[in-house]
């Protein structure tokens, strides 16, 4: 079963007449990393941001479809575009992460960044925290760099460092799903590989969409593409059959180069 | 948690509504027996605290008709009973019997807070924009980080600073320069140009340097001198932020008091040369308050109400400009 | 030619400008500082003003603006999140626009509404009034400031907090505020000094007084309306003691100022 289906989805941004997205249907697999790929403007990250709805920071979208997150306790779906009251928002959050493009650390300690969203969930007793704070960290290929200084400034780390304490502080949490927003287009190409690698762990526990403009990202770390043209998804199909055997001929032009 | 937050939140930005628009309330309020005594006349009228005649057609001095002739009778509230309702110290009787009242016209103070805010608009406009243009386009950085704080400084000066200054110091050399009174309508003006200097001279600065550097370069290769460049290329492109803060600056100027206090000499009289001492808005609330009362603490508060819709007037009229001009 | 002239002219009156403008500042501070300097004993610390000293005006002075900051600092700054962080748009706008106005404000009419709202009903000036005038010069300067500090950090932070799960008030509190804490901390010290040197608000509503008082419900004493007082005095020792108090004034605002300029020098 997929961890999350979208289902004839259509999205349009306040004030404007055009829907950004139209009618998309997509499944994202359980522990598997899908990419979103296409052009700029084509709707990938407007797609991945609606799927913990973090849209709805900014008021006066519209939302048609659906788009289901399996509720693991009960195996049924939820329609997460019914979601109006805020400790229902929290939660979807809670299941539901996100890395941005730039790296986002907290201007607290290494510790207590990681420790942010476990903390705001409740949890106060100091073992519990620390034991989950290193299992993130090492989950996140970090540990071995910050366990000495947990206490220091995250400001103080290197921006690939810090791109990899934002994923720790995502999956201390232990979110089933994970979004990346193009998550090493500010990172050189010795930290996108170290996050490339770590990305392709996590899926052993987490299922992941990531967006990204890198075509050899995608085609590298990738389980299934989805390759979208102005808010229309084109194809969607395992990773291999898209970049070797593509259907549509948008795909294909996009692929090889064409237009981009 | 987060909703109490969020009303709180929303109660402390409502405040400075309520603030505002008790501020015009409370001035008009105050006012309004010196308004409806005198009318708009009052802003024509240079005759402060002056006794005149009472042109009612009796000849009979019959106190209880000149009185109600005078007095504001139909006050309600509490607090403004104490503004433009005694008025028996108001009713002089002069030695042929002819009863006289007290008259307030605010056009002196009025052409005073008009007057030197030209004069120092006049004086500081010239000033703040070479100390922009020598920040923003000659000056190293160090140099110019260095001689902007020091300018930042000048602000900061309180304003009864510049007031012992200009009058023990600066006055005299006006005086020497232009001759006439040290205290003076020209004196307040240029000390009141220099205070507003450095606020005129940091936001024409800051405009000009939002001008992007490659538009400032495709001039340069064109040949152009840095002149040309500031003339043609920074200038307009800053337009906007100039002369708002020529506008802002203004705004200032209108209200300062208490350098103004020290300088201008505070004389209810019209100045028949810039060398002559006058007053102004500010000066006069400062220097009358502490003894006024009754019609003459009321026609206070009407210059007040003044002062306070000019400003008004000014800074919405900036602000409405930038937008506009922004879009 | 001619161009390369007018060029050289230009900006050879603008770095004269530079010069005028510097020359005005070190000729109000070397006069300040030798007037005031001339006129400085250690005893205008211990005595008060009905002594020939300044120590009730300086604590005075302080106590106002610190009344005035108790007030003003914490309702400026929740305004400042509101419009910056809740606001829908044209309430919010509606908001900044009219604290701006406020800061504009000429602080005489403060003053004279302060009066009408609380000397008069309670008969007398007093230090509580001196308070009210100053904060309420204080709110719109802590609004603008709040409000400029909040706009620099970028909107990924506080769309990373909400993506942990953390609610709006928690992100504000916990990470944009943290973020923008330096610039919003020398806002305030930069605020405080603005009224620290105020006169005008004080002059009918606290006025100031001869004697060490801590009592705010009656006339209050302030260095600056005392230097107002002094300086219109025929005494010359009046205008002595007016000078050492200006140079004392001017120290203490300038202090602070440069304080505020050296924290943010160093967290660039």
């Amino acid at each position: 079963m997929p961890v999350m289906n979208i289902k004839k989805f259509s999205f349009t941004y306040p004030g404007v007449s055009d829907p950004s997205l139209k009618n998309i249907t997509l499944p994202i697999k359980k522990n598997k990393i899908t990419a979103l790929i296409g052009p700029s403007g084509c709707g990938k990250s407007t797609l991945l941001r609606s799927m913990n709805r973090i849209h709805d920071l900014y008021p006066g979208n519209k939302y048609e479809g659906k788009i289901d997150l399996l509720d693991f306790e009960s195996g049924k779906y939820k329609n997460i575009l019914d979601i109006k009251k805020e400790n229902e928002f929290i939660k979807l959050r809670q299941q539901v992460g996100m890395i941005f493009q730039k790296p986002t650390p907290f201007p607290m300690s290494i510790f207590d960044n990681v420790a942010y969203g476990l903390k705001i969930d409740g949890i106060k007793n100091k073992s519990e925290l620390s034991d989950r704070v290193e299992a993130a960290l090492k989950g996140s290929a970090l540990w071995s760099e910050v366990s000495d200084r947990l206490g220091k400034s995250a400001m103080g780390l290197s921006g690939g460092q810090q791109q990899r304490l934002c994923i720790a502080r995502a999956v201390a949490v232990k979110p089933e799903v994970l979004l990346f927003d193009e998550p090493t287009s500010a990172l050189d190409p010795i930290s996108t590989a170290a996050i490339e690698e770590l990305i392709v762990e996590l899926r052993n526990d987490i299922s992941i969409a990531i967006v990204t403009h890198n075509m050899q990202q995608a085609s590298r770390i990738s389980d299934y593409t989805a390759f979208m043209y102005l808010g229309d998804l084109v194809e969607y199909d395992k990773t291999e059959n898209i970049f070797l055997n593509p259907k549509e001929k948008r795909t294909e032009d996009y692929i090889t180069g064409r237009f981009g | 948690m987060e909703k109490i937050f969020q009303k709180f939140a929303f109660s402390s930005a409502t405040l400075v509504f309520i603030i505002l628009l008790g501020i015009f309330i409370t001035l008009f309020n105050a006012a309004r027996p010196a308004i409806n005594e005198f009318g708009l006349n009052f802003i024509v009228n240079p005759a402060w605290n002056k006794e005149v005649p009472i042109t009612t057609p009796q000849t009979k001095t019959d106190k209880s008709v000149t009185q109600s002739a005078v007095s504001n009778t139909d006050d309600e509230t509490v607090d403004v009973n104490d503004f433009g309702d005694d008025s028996d110290d108001m009713i002089m009787q002069d030695e042929d019997d002819t009863p006289t009242k007290t008259i307030y016209g605010g056009l002196v103070p009025l052409v005073g807070t008009i007057f030197s805010t030209l004069i120092a608009l006049a004086f500081a406009m010239p000033i703040a924009m070479g100390i922009a243009i020598f920040l923003a386009e000659i000056a190293p950085k160090k140099i110019a980080t260095f001689v902007g704080g020091a300018i930042e400084l000048l602000a900061a000066i309180p304003s009864i600073i510049f007031g012992m200054w200009g009058l023990y110091y600066f006055a005299p050399i006006v005086a020497a320069l232009f001759g006439g009174f040290q205290v003076s309508l020209l004196t307040a003006g240029l000390v009141l140009g220099v205070m507003i200097l450095p606020f005129m001279a940091a936001i024409t600065r800051d405009s000009m340097n939002t001008t992007p550097d490659i538009l400032k370069e495709s001039a340069y290769a064109l040949g152009a001198t840095k002149f040309e460049v500031i003339k043609d290329v920074i200038f307009p492109y800053s337009k906007v932020g100039i002369i708002g803060s020529i506008i802002l600056s203004l705004g200032r100027a209108l209200g300062e008091t208490m350098a103004v206090a020290f300088l201008i000499g505070s004389i209810f009289e019209l100045p028949h040369k810039i060398t002559d001492p006058t007053i102004s808005i500010p000066v006069a609330l400062a220097n009358n308050f502490g003894e006024a009362s009754g019609l003459g603490m009321s026609s206070l508060f009407y210059l007040a109400l003044i002062l306070f819709v000019m400003s008004f007037a000014v800074i919405s009229f900036a602000k409405f400009y930038f937008l506009r001009k922004a879009n | 030619m001619r161009r390369l002239l007018i060029n050289k002219i230009i900006l050879t009156l603008s770095t004269i400008s530079a010069l005028i403008g510097l020359a005005f500042l070190a000729w109000i501070l070397v006069t300040l500082f030798v007037k005031g300097l001339s006129s400085f004993h250690f005893s205008l610390f211990v005595n008060d003003l009905i002594d020939n000293g300044l120590r009730n005006l300086i604590v005075g002075q302080f106590i106002l603006a610190g009344m005035a900051s108790v007030i003003g600092i914490p309702l400026g700054m929740v305004a400042g999140i509101y419009i910056r962080e809740y606001g829908q748009g044209r309430y919010a706008n509606l908001i900044r626009n009219l604290s701006d106005i406020m800061m504009s404000a000429p602080s005489i009419v403060i003053g004279a509404f302060v009066y009408a709202i609380i000397v008069v009903p309670t008969g007398h000036t007093s230090g509580f009034a001196g308070s009210i005038a100053l904060a309420i010069m204080m709110i719109p300067i802590v609004i603008s400031t709040t409000d400029s500090m909040l706009s620099l950090v970028p909107k990924e932070l506080r769309e990373a907090g909400i993506a942990l799960g953390a609610s709006k008030y928690k992100v504000i509190f916990d990470i944009v505020i943290k973020s923008a804490k330096v610039g919003i901390m020398t806002g305030i010290l930069l605020a405080f000094a603005r009224i620290v040197g105020e006169t005008a608000p004080l002059l009918f509503t606290s006025q100031t007084s001869n004697y060490f008082t801590l009592d705010l419900t009656h006339a209050f004493p302030s260095l600056s309306v005392s230097i107002y007082d002094l300086a219109s005095d025929v005494q010359t020792s009046s205008r002595d003691l007016a000078w050492a108090a200006s140079f004392i004034l001017t120290v203490m605002v300038l202090v602070i100022n440069l304080t505020g300029k050296f924290i943010t020098r160093n967290k660039k």
